[in-house]
Formats: structure tokens, sequence, C-alpha cells
């Protein structure tokens, strides 16, 4: 229920970096989202379709990378995904445990087209 | 012609800077604000009656109710002896920093010491939503089961300190506490939890002794220096970025 506001933050990012590189047409938007996100991609590709158009952005593909969500056991120093019924460390059974990937959620890069005359692949000058 | 261009921004920073915006807001009125976060039914609004009719001889009430339509909730604090204002989502199913920006418009900030904002009812999506409130607190409820953290674990990460109601339902419904609290301890270690009644009001005390020396650690804070250190006041949010 909450990817439209999502959504249109993500545009808003990709926006305003684009514009910042003097971008005439955004092709692809890189988004890391962990496990524990709760977002939904096909939620969120749904409303782009409404908010981009119009826009540099509106022909732009979403590039979705999923990061797994992983918890640490601080005791013996396993690393597994949380299981449905039970959070506790699968090799020790302590409950003494971090989670450490998974609630990632950012943009991670665009790509863009300028009518410059440059030409420079991986150039790195937009940086906010 | 084409480039990548490195973006690494988080997505929910553009409400996040507005959190800080109302985070400020509120420090300049010396108000403390509580964020409370529950599925519907946990009992939010009544913890809200109860810590209203506790508390009101000691600090300066107001409420912000979130809901998605009806002004039940906000009439129920006024009731209790709060200033109250109602924010209706139209929908939504969060209360998100432009959303309280508003709210906090209309409430008289000089006038309270303590705001109390009663989020939209629902286990996911508030927990993504910044407000900039300086406490975020979990409702949780003994009917609703205690698998809860296991299943919500966004929510149980983020929060500052957990309420279980209810508790005067526990000989009547299979809720295993031992259960229920390994999950919380795993999701957010050292959570300080308040078990209580709202209905009998057993622990209340203790909830209500926690709101106060905050409410007031806050002031004095507030009070001897201009810059507060920001706290991150919500759940979900990533780390890496």
């Amino acid at each position: 229920m909450h990817e439209l506001p999502i959504t249109e933050s993500i545009l808003e990012i990709a926006l305003r970096h684009a514009h910042a590189a003097g971008a005439t047409r955004i092709r692809n938007i890189y988004l890391v989202i962990g496990q524990l996100s709760t977002v939904v991609d096909e939620s969120v590709q749904f409303y782009w379709g409404l908010v981009a158009e119009g826009t540099i952005a509106e022909d732009a593909q979403l590039q979705f990378r999923r990061i797994p969500a992983e918890i640490e056991c601080q005791q013996c120093k396993h690393r597994y995904p949380p299981l449905a019924d039970d959070l506790g460390c699968p090799s020790c059974g302590s409950a003494t445990v971090r989670v450490v990937a998974g609630e990632e959620f950012f943009v991670e890069a665009i790509d863009v087209d300028s009518d410059d005359v440059t030409e420079e692949i991986g150039h790195a000058g937009a940086e906010a | 012609m084409s480039e990548r261009i490195p973006v690494v921004e988080k997505i929910m920073s553009a409400n996040d800077r507005l959190a800080q915006e109302n985070r400020a807001r509120l420090d300049a009125n010396e108000v403390f604000a509580l964020n409370l976060m529950a599925s519907p039914g946990a009992g939010k609004t009544s913890l809200i009656e109860h810590t209203i009719r506790g508390l009101s001889t000691q600090l300066r009430l107001g409420v912000i109710d979130g809901d998605v339509a009806t002004s039940i909730d906000a009439d129920r604090a006024t009731a209790a002896g709060a200033r109250a204002v109602q924010i209706n989502t139209g929908g939504e199913c969060h209360l998100d920093a432009v959303m309280l920006q508003g709210a906090l418009d209309e409430m008289d900030l000089q006038q309270i010491d303590l705001l109390i904002v009663e989020n939209v009812g629902n286990l996911i999506c508030p927990a993504s939503f910044k407000l900039g409130v300086h406490k975020s607190v979990l409702i949780a409820s003994v009917p609703e089961g205690d698998d809860k953290p296991y299943k919500y674990p966004g929510m149980y990460r983020g929060v500052d300190a957990l309420v279980i109601n209810k508790i005067d339902l526990l000989p009547y419904v299979p809720f295993d506490m031992d259960y229920f609290k390994r999950g919380v301890e795993i999701l957010n270690p050292g959570l300080v939890t308040f078990p209580l009644s709202c209905r009998t009001e057993e622990g209340l005390d203790e909830w209500l002794k926690w709101v106060t020396e905050m409410t007031k650690y806050h002031r004095q804070q507030a009070s001897s220096s201009d810059a507060i250190p920001q706290k991150e006041d919500s759940a979900g949010e990533a780390k890496s970025s």
C-alpha cells in the first residue's frame, strides 16, 4: 500500500541526479532492496508508469537487486537466512544474533543519455 | 552520450529530511514526542486514554491521531483531557513526515510537553516512514499471537520500546511469552518492554513512569543544549547507504 510515495521518491532521486548530470533521458534505474524492506517490486513497477509519465524517466527500466536477509550468530559467527518460525541460530541454538543484511533500500545508480558530445562510460560526476 | 551515474541515495531520504525538520520543531518547543504503532485493535487508543488520565496532572499532553477515516480516536483523546488533532490519511496505510508536519501546524506546541502520535493500525508500512518523533513504541497484544515478531521483523526491529497489552487474557489464549520474547530479543536486543493490561490497569504504572521520565529527561536536554543528538526514530531503514 505504501509503494506510491516510495515510487515518487525514487523518481525524485533519479531526476535530480540526471538533471545534475545534464542528462536528457534516463535508461535504467538500479534499485537495491533488502528482503526485510516491505516493498513489492511489481507494485513499484505499476506505479512507475503513472508517476514517471511525461518526465525524462518515463521509459526507464527499473532494475531490482534483492538482498536476501541474513542473520549472524554472535556466539558462533554462523550466518544463516531467517527461518519462518524461529530466528535463533540453527547451528548452536543461541538467541544472541544480529541481522546483518536485508534492510538495504536505496537507488544505486542510473544509466542516462546526454546530448553532449563527450562520451565517458562510467563517469562519476554527479555524486550528491 | 550514455553514462552510468552512481547515486547511492536512500529512497526514503526526502521523508527523512522532513522528519528531521519535524524533530527540530519539536525540540525548539521542548516537546517530547512518541510514535505509537500497532495492529488494529491492539489497544493504541486505550493506552493513550490511560496515559492522558495518568499524566495530565504532571504534563500537558497533545495527541495526533492518524486514521484512514473518522475522528473517533481524536474524540476519545479529547474526552480524556488532551489537545487532539486528527489526521485522516484518506486510504494511506501509514503516517509520514509530511502528514505529521501538517498536523503540527494545527497543534499549539507551546502548550504541550508530551506529544503522542497514534499511527495507523498496521504492522508493516508505518515502520518505513520516519516521522521525526523521539521514540517509537510498538504495542503488541496477547490475542494477536506470539508469532508476530517473526512475521513482522521490520516493525519489531525499529522500535525503542514495546508494550504487551491485554496480559489479563494470558490464561485464556495460547500465547507462549518465552517464544514471543525470544523473537523480540533476537530482533531488538535489550528492548525495554512493558507487559500491561489497559483493562485491569496491571503494569500501567511502569509505562507511565517511563513516559514521564523520558519527557522530563528530554526537557532537561532541550533546555541545556540547543543541539539535540539525532536518533533514528523508526524501523526498517537502510543502514548501509
